[in-house]
């Protein structure tokens, strides 16, 4: 397990976490594998993996259910995994972690099952063009359904929200802010906490799409303020299948359900049904509790490594990937110039390279990066390009691998003549 | 790597033939990879049962706009029987270089559009049967 390296230039020892990770030492078309798109998927830990399969291996029952031991014992894996959540989250209650499949489930939830009862014709929704399609299509649908409207904050040229239009905004009492934490398509890090505050001050509520922030540094919901916030477990070191929504107990209990089924009744008749008790009369039908398991393995990993530590590294992985491509003529890299305001992603055009070419040839030397309109076709509209080439960092990135990136940069002008 | 972008396919990329509006078009039709957000708009004029021209708008990667200018070259006073047979083997060997899995719609997009301006046909090539087959769109 890795652990802070007197002689590391780094605050976390890479070479030991690396060796938790099989897949990180493959091949892809005969060259070592250099992974960079974790604002897509993360990769899993050994200690991840084990632990989803001792549970398949060592006691798998239905949870919830059972009295037997082993449907106890997943039970208690599984609320285990909860608590583990509500812990990194520092939440007031562990009640208030609902497990969802991912964060788009999770903003789903909040549109149907808070949104349908809140928001009326002519309110007010406050989203942003740095949003992810997942914290934008679901307000979008139920602004359309409903008769609301929603207003679009833009951002400046290096891809910072605009205050001035947020401030404006909020001076119009909107109903819900659904805002990101950081963008998935720039690494910008918004200034969530007084983003919130200014939204409650205005009275509304708020939901933060902790998609790309959860992973990769501390997030206190409690200081957050936020009414809301969601998050996917397989960009956190966990598998597919697992996420949560936190939500305010008092919201959360007023809340009707929206699924409905199986383990979220506490009685059903005839006539009517009641609901289960929070957190799991949000959970109908068997959850994914395999996947919570592994998301629970997943923050034990992330809190032993921790992430401050995680943070930093990331934060020193951008900086020196941003200084090694400012060398490189004929570069076009977007997002905020300086690193006050963002981190683990850098999203870049080669002049004249779609970036579906750029990646072709990235993957014949091993890079594996994502390109494409990164579900952010309000970012690449303002942006004014059809897509970007993403380069995005977690805990085990190196900076031979950011040099490998490079090389893979001076590899695609060759082909391309350029 | 240079067994894929060839200078043939850089030079069809960077100088595409057939491009821009064609005056007296009797069929367009404009079609997106969502993957990628490629675009290609076909227009073909029709005369007699023939392609008496056709012309091209796109924008997007190399393999989409080499394959769709080629294309265009490759179906230029063809018969609309000769047109309809073209799949997406033809566009393959057309292109004459390897096309991986994660390339086959940029290489058919051209394709695509044609077929739907002539045809009204909005499925990829080869992906006809079975009927209603799910189309595969990306995500995050």
């Amino acid at each position: 397990m890795a652990v802070v390296s007197a002689r590391s230039t780094l605050p976390i020892d890479v070479t030991r976490i690396r060796a938790d990770f099989p897949v990180l030492s493959r091949t892809v078309h005969g060259k070592p594998l250099v992974y960079l798109d974790n604002a897509a998927t993360s990769q899993k830990p050994r200690q991840v993996i084990d632990a989803t399969r001792e549970v398949f291996e060592e006691y798998n029952a239905n949870i919830h259910r059972g009295v037997y031991e082993f449907s106890e014992r997943t039970t208690a894996a599984f609320e285990g995994a909860r608590e583990k959540v509500a812990r990194l989250l520092n939440a007031a209650a562990t009640r208030e972690v609902i497990f969802v499949r991912n964060a788009t489930e999770g903003v789903n939830l909040v549109a149907y099952a808070w949104g349908r009862e809140h928001i009326r014709s002519g309110d007010l929704i406050v989203s942003t063009v740095l949003e992810h399609h997942s914290n934008f299509v679901p307000w979008q649908q139920l602004a359309r359904d409903v008769g609301a409207q929603i207003a679009v904050i833009d951002v400046d040229d290096e891809g910072r929200l605009r205050r001035d239009q947020y401030a404006a905004a909020m001076k119009r009492g909107p109903r819900l802010v659904a805002i990101t934490y950081t963008s998935n398509g720039l690494g910008t890090v918004l200034p969530a906490k007084e983003l919130v505050a200014e939204a409650k001050a205005a009275g509304a509520t708020v939901l933060v799409d902790g998609a790309q922030a959860v992973p990769h540094q501390k997030v206190d919901v409690r200081d957050l303020g936020a009414d809301f916030l969601v998050f996917s477990g397989h960009k956190m070191l966990a598998p597919p299948g697992s996420g949560a929504v936190w939500g305010r107990a008092e919201l959360l209990e007023r809340m009707r359900p929206f699924l409905f089924g199986g383990d979220m009744i506490s009685r059903v008749t005839v006539e009517r049904t009641e609901w289960n008790e929070l957190p799991w009369k949000f959970e109908a039908g068997t959850s994914s509790y395999v996947d919570a398991i592994g998301l629970g393995a997943a923050v034990d990993y992330l809190e032993t490594v921790g992430l401050d530590a995680i943070h930093e590294h990331e934060l020193r992985l951008t900086g020196y990937l941003l200084d090694r491509m400012r060398e490189i003529p004929g570069l076009t890299i977007y997002g905020p110039k300086t690193l006050e305001d963002r981190v683990g992603v850098v999203s870049f055009n080669i002049d004249g390279i779609h970036p579906h070419d750029v990646a072709t040839i990235f993957d014949a030397q091993g890079v594996c990066v994502r390109a494409g309109h990164h579900c952010n076709q309000l970012l690449m509209a303002k942006l004014g390009v059809p897509a970007t080439t993403r380069a995005s960092f977690y805990l085990y990135n190196t900076t031979a691998e950011c040099d490998a990136l490079v090389g893979a940069i001076h590899a695609a002008k060759k082909v391309f003549r350029i | 790597m240079d067994d894929m972008y060839r200078d043939y396919i850089l030079d069809h990329y960077r100088n595409p033939r057939n491009t821009g509006d064609l005056p007296g078009a009797t069929h367009t039709y404009h079609d997106t990879n969502p993957l990628c957000g490629d675009e290609i708009t076909m227009a073909l004029r029709i005369e007699d049962g023939r392609v008496a021209d056709v012309r091209f708008e796109g924008k997007g990667c190399a393999i989409s706009q080499a394959s769709a200018s080629i294309l265009t070259e490759d179906v230029k006073g063809k018969t609309l029987e000769e047109v309809r047979v073209i799949d997406r083997q033809r566009i393959f060997e057309n292109l004459g270089i390897p096309i991986s899995p994660a390339r086959v719609k940029c290489a058919l997009l051209g394709l695509k559009a044609l077929k739907g301006a002539a045809w009204g046909l909005s499925t990829w090539p080869g992906e006809e049967e079975p009927a209603g087959a799910a189309k595969r769109t990306g995500t995050e």
